[in-house]
């Protein structure tokens, strides 16, 4: 420490009082994590409401009626594809090519957008089939859970075009090295989520 | 001065550390085993089971979840002097508690409360 200067003899002690400075960025990948611990509570929160609920038909559709596993494996693939080519997009970035990340960052808004397209059919072929929200506590609590984790992929991708927009006009920068840090994390964590979106919804909805 | 080493020393730990084309690549493949199995089981309905299946499938999610954490995430007990570690034990402690404990209570009080199966079909 520079602030403090302890000396034998007649020097004078002291210690400065403020703390020293901290780089732009230093703590942002440890702040980003705990934002991501509070977003697993809520995620807890809608999955405790979930196993609480989702054997609630109100006399309506179970899930064996309702979901298409095929669909939901090929969602699952979209989704950790996504989650390999933004390691991609991280690797690139790290040998600070600046056209192979941005590729790389395409390819995983593509899959993204892929993810949310198959969801967003089977939500439509649902609701068309009269499985609405408001049909029974198990559809309230399933469109609640999967619909938060869709509406996260969705501001993900937002997120992932504004990048895309800052990385071609300034470069892979130190600040837009950070942010794309922050999105890997968030989209990595967006698996794992899911991870237990297909593991308590779907398969042990159709084991019911 | 130290305030530059503390900067540094973070960026080099940090949460998101980099990762390497290998360490990925070997997530990826096991994170394709550990989703096809659970997939397979429950499609072809390889085991009678339903129950063993069920365990089965939940104990598959938890390593998945753990080799993402590892090989995607970059999580070691190390990044951010621990701290990340740290927020994720309490964060783990605290999402347990809430999925036990929810259905626990809650399933002690639909066998109490809940009417009787039939009076229940009848229900709008």
């Amino acid at each position: 420490m520079t602030s403090t200067a302890i000396t034998a003899g007649s020097e004078p002690v002291f210690h400065l009082e403020e703390e020293h400075a901290h780089a732009e960025g230093g703590s942002t990948m440890l702040g980003f994590w705990l934002y991501l611990m509070s977003d697993c509570l809520i995620f807890a929160m809608l999955f405790a409401a979930f196993g609480v609920l989702g054997g609630n038909y109100a006399a309506g559709p179970a899930p064996k009626d309702l979901f298409d596993l095929g669909l939901v494996a090929v969602n699952t693939t979209m989704l950790l594809l996504s989650s390999i080519t933004y390691g991609f997009a991280m690797l690139t970035m790290d040998k600070g090519r600046v056209g192979a990340t941005q590729g790389w960052l395409a390819v995983t808004m593509l899959f993204g957008l892929a993810f949310l397209s198959i969801e967003l059919y089977e939500f439509a072929h649902m609701i068309h089939e009269g499985a609405t929200p408001q049909r029974s506590a198990f559809l309230s609590s399933f469109f609640t859970l999967v619909g938060t984790h869709g509406l996260h992929v969705t501001f993900g991708i937002v997120w992932m075009l504004t990048l895309m927009v800052q990385v071609a006009r300034y470069g892979l920068i130190k600040a837009n090295r950070r942010r794309l840090m922050c999105l890997s994390m968030f989209w990595h964590f967006l698996d794992i989520v899911w991870i237990g979106v297909f593991t308590f919804v779907y398969l042990m909805g159709m084991l019911r | 001065m130290s305030a530059h080493d503390h900067a540094d020393h973070d960026h080099t730990h940090g949460g998101a550390a980099h990762g390497s084309l290998r360490g990925y690549l070997i997530g990826f493949v096991l994170s394709v085993i550990l989703t096809a199995i659970p997939f397979w089981m429950v499609m072809t309905g390889a085991l009678d089971n339903k129950q063993a299946t069920a365990i089965i499938i939940m104990a598959f999610a938890v390593v998945q979840i753990v080799v993402h954490m590892v090989f995607f995430l970059h999580m070691n007990p190390a990044s951010e002097g621990g701290w990340s570690m740290l927020a994720l034990i309490f964060t783990v402690t605290l999402v347990v508690i809430v999925l036990s404990g929810s259905l626990w209570v809650m399933y002690h009080l639909n066998a109490n409360m809940m009417p009787a199966l039939h009076e229940m079909r009848e229900m709008p």
